[in-house]
């Protein structure tokens, strides 16, 4: 690779970002954006607790003007090859830390490559990605959202991991943390955020409201008991919070575990072809019943005006991410709960996949692209990301090898949820479409809309997609 | 060419000459070059899109799929139903309200056989009259109910920001302290950037503890029961609408009062000699004189509220249940989001042939007036 394709390819990702940062602000709802796996605090502008991967509004938008001087880390060594490298975590002073330390590590241990890391604020970072698709200048290793991995996989922008299954199995990450497509591995991810509920001991003591466990979490009538007795007390206006007021990927990636749980699904998973059934059969629309009535019975609040009610004592319950542990554990200490979420027919479910390493088709040195990924998702290197930002190490071994994740480790509940209850979003090209159907079916549901309607909508339009696309290349 | 004088230019054509046109290309050149690669360039690209089946990153080439995204896009039909009757009785059957009772319209639009007519459309609103339900179907529900929502803004914007516009306009022309300051006041909003105004709207809009409920509730003396304003599909878009009036009126009254100062000091004075009230003296001498000003507001501001996104964007995402996406708001979704290019194109070309045809009727208007 010579230095001038390096050239034009960081003065187009300055542009994009110069030109993103514009227009950044504008660009906190992750709405425009195609899903995010990890997501930022949407329509909370003033939103404190962070989400650790999840890069808070202000701090996208100063790292969008970071990125303006795209500076290679490394001086290129011309004796090696260079391979360039992307990441989403400009913004996230910890996880580029790490990254960095990974380079290091392999370029001093490595004689034939050099990897030169570029780093972009999250907030742009899909759609950076997806321009520099269009325009042929993706650089050779880069991470990518999990739910979008099947789209480039299908459109070819990037290609499995030149490695054998067993290489893969080796390495034993968790099965949600793959990107798989078509029989192929084509990403590794090296953590991931679980969904759990927040809740408070002396709370639940107060009322005597059973504390729910893994094996025994609250089943649905169990929970609407606790909602009701939490309500019926008069204590909270709104006993529950689930952040109705995020928008884009927190819809499906929070909520459609919930409709999995009910039985439903937000895409037949057999054939990959049709939602029809899965998003508005019977246990679909129990699903959106169910968590209609979560607002109009005035269990949550339809529309917070941010997500800080539980940690400002307001509100009893949080379903979110596993991302804002360390805020309640901070506020609560031994009070605070983390507990799984609720039962509402086939056990509880949650969503998985965060950032994964992938390789792009038009990388002339997939070997050495594998090379590292493959150093990185060692089970030291996979436990000093974990360290340095608190998110889910994905392999056995690294969780052993941290103290939050080890057994008996505080937050060790996290990992076995991840292993346990892992649903991942649909593994098809799609994924893009259903994301944005869910999202908007999920918000009528909560405003009021016919239940069974807005499900049919939904499915109508992911359907119509998925023909549009001759089945994305399923069931031929 | 330096020879023509004043006159000869008002009654003939000048007349282009080779040496003319080598500089004028020259001097022309980068900025057709720019016009040409910025704005005609993807101007013909889109139209190109929207009759084919292109999205953003794909591994097949896009295929040319003719009408197929118009014809999805604006068909609309009309299906009438009839109540549901119970098999036993022949008696059509009520709810616990006495309503008649009506099969799902999608009933037939699923069904390819029966009626291949309805097939794969969805309904967008229906209405009962007469014993009987009519249901409006379309092939796409969300593009009109969106330029439904864009219709309506426009008609409530154009008037009233214009309107507010001029009284600011004439209030700060008055001859009197600190106009300056009421100046740069009323045009504060126009010089924020829009994201940052629809983020403090969004706090002052707030359900809990928002300036505008509390506000009203304490001056009312606890009378006024706090509205959810961005998060009730009856209150959202009037919430945008106000602020949006808010915001632009500002540059509204900048441009009436400079067509104010362009209107001779001398007509007044002549009006007052003849005897003219101030009413008269609106009407009569400062209307006429801000005729050219009022069209190229009316203009303006109609594709303005046309285009109204960053607002909708920021505060309220679309929602509740659709009540605030606008056309340019589901191009972006669908282009972006989805990556379905072609559609955002077809979206796009119809919206600018619409906002195209609205300010042609305009010019007709304006000009047979005249």
């Amino acid at each position: 690779m010579t230095t001038k394709p390096v050239v034009r390819l960081s003065s187009l990702a300055a542009l994009l970002a110069i030109v993103l940062a514009a227009c950044a602000p504008a660009a906190t709802p992750a709405a425009t954006q195609p899903p995010a796996a990890t997501l930022a605090p949407a329509t909370q502008a003033a939103a404190t607790t962070v989400p650790a991967t999840p890069v808070p509004a202000a701090t996208a938008a100063a790292g969008a003007t970071a990125t303006a001087t795209l500076e290679p880390t490394v001086t290129p060594d011309p004796n090696r090859i260079q391979l360039t490298m992307w990441t989403h975590s400009a913004g996230n002073p910890t996880e580029i830390a790490a990254d960095k330390q990974f380079i290091a590590d392999f370029n001093a241990a490595s004689s034939k490559y050099q990897v030169v890391l570029q780093a972009f604020p999250q907030a742009s970072y899909n759609d950076s990605v997806a321009a520099a698709s269009v325009a042929g200048s993706l650089p050779c290793i880069l991470d990518l959202d999990a739910p979008t991995v099947p789209n480039f996989a299908w459109s070819k922008y990037i290609q499995p991991l030149p490695a054998s299954a067993d290489d893969i199995a080796k390495l034993g990450v968790l099965p949600a943390d793959m990107g798989n497509f078509q029989g192929k591995t084509y990403s590794l991810g090296q953590f991931d955020v679980a969904l759990v509920i927040y809740g408070r001991k002396s709370i639940l003591d107060k009322y005597k409201i059973r504390i729910p466990t893994l094996d025994q979490p609250w089943t649905k009538d169990e929970f609407t008991q606790v909602l009701d007795t939490l309500k019926g007390s008069g204590d909270f206006q709104f006993p529950f919070d689930v952040n109705p007021g995020y928008t884009g990927e927190w819809w499906p990636y929070a909520f459609s575990p919930m409709l999995q749980s009910a039985g439903g699904d937000l895409v037949d998973r057999a054939s990959f072809t049709t939602a029809e059934k899965a998003l508005n059969g019977p246990e679909a629309l129990a699903w959106g019943k169910w968590f209609q009535g979560l607002f109009t019975n005035k269990y949550v609040n339809p529309t917070p005006a941010d997500d800080q009610g539980f940690l400002q004592g307001h509100v009893a319950l949080w379903y979110t991410g596993s991302w804002a542990v360390n805020d309640v554990v901070k506020k609560y200490g031994s009070d605070a709960l983390i507990l799984p979420p609720m039962d509402l027919g086939k056990g509880p479910k949650i969503g998985a996949g965060s950032w994964q390493w992938g390789i792009s088709a038009g990388c002339k040195n997939p070997d050495g692209a594998w090379q590292f990924i493959n150093s990185i998702m060692q089970p030291k290197q996979i436990a000093a990301m974990s360290v340095a930002t608190g998110l889910i190490p994905t392999t056995q071994a690294a969780a052993a090898l941290t103290d939050n994740f080890k057994e008996g480790g505080p937050f060790r509940v996290l990992y076995d949820m991840a292993k346990k209850f892992a649903v991942i979003r649909p593994p098809t090209p799609g994924y893009l479409t259903i994301s944005s159907a869910f999202e908007q079916a999920g918000t009528k549901i909560r405003d009021g809309g016919d239940v069974q309607n807005t499900l049919d909508d939904a499915v109508d339009k992911i359907n119509r997609d998925i023909k549009d696309h001759s089945n994305y290349g399923f069931g031929q | 060419m330096t020879t023509t004088t004043a006159t000869l230019a008002r009654t003939t054509t000048p007349r282009r000459t080779p040496s003319d046109i080598a500089p004028a290309l020259l001097l022309g050149g980068p900025a057709f070059l720019l016009l040409l690669v910025f704005l005609i360039g993807p101007f013909i690209a889109g139209v190109w899109f929207s009759f084919t089946d292109q999205r953003l990153i794909s591994p097949t080439p896009a295929q040319f799929v003719g009408l197929r995204n118009y014809r999805r896009m604006l068909t609309l039909t009309v299906l009438t139903l009839d109540p549901l009757t119970d098999p036993q009785t022949g008696q059509p059957v009520r709810d616990t309200q006495g309503n008649l009772q009506y099969p799902r319209s999608r009933a037939y639009t699923r069904d390819q056989e029966k009626y291949p007519q309805y097939f794969g459309l969805t309904e967008w609103t229906s209405l009962d009259l007469a014993g009987r339900r009519y249901t409006l179907l379309a092939g796409d529900p969300s593009f009109f109910r969106s330029l439904q929502n864009n219709v309506l803004f426009a008609l409530v914007v154009i008037p009233l920001q214009s309107g507010f516009g001029l009284l600011l306009a004439l209030l700060v022309n008055l001859q009197l302290k600190g106009r300056n300051f009421f100046r740069t006041m009323f045009f504060a909003p126009v010089v924020t950037s829009m994201v940052v105004v629809s983020i403090v709207w969004r706090f002052i809009y707030d359900y809990n503890n928002g300036m505008l409920n509390v506000f009203l509730n304490q001056f009312t003396l606890g009378l006024f029961h706090p509205v959810n304003w961005l998060g009730d599909a009856s209150t959202a878009m009037l919430a945008v609408i106000i602020m949006s009036i808010w915001q632009g009126a500002g540059m509204q009254m900048m441009l009436f009062v400079a067509g104010l100062q362009g209107i001779p000091e001398s007509l007044y004075e002549a009006a007052s000699i003849d005897g003219a009230n101030t009413w008269q003296k609106f009407r009569y001498v400062t209307w006429p004189g801000l005729r050219n000003t009022s069209v190229f507001i009316l203009v303006t501001i109609t594709i303005a509220a046309f285009q109204l996104f960053t607002q909708v964007f920021v505060m309220t995402n679309g929602g509740p249940n659709d009540a605030t996406t606008t056309v340019l708001f589901m191009m972006v979704r669908e282009g972006f989001r989805e990556q379905n290019i072609a559609y955002a194109s077809t979206i796009a070309v119809a919206f600018f042939l619409i906002i195209l045809t609205i300010s042609l009727v305009q010019r007709r208007m304006l000009r047979s007036e005249a």
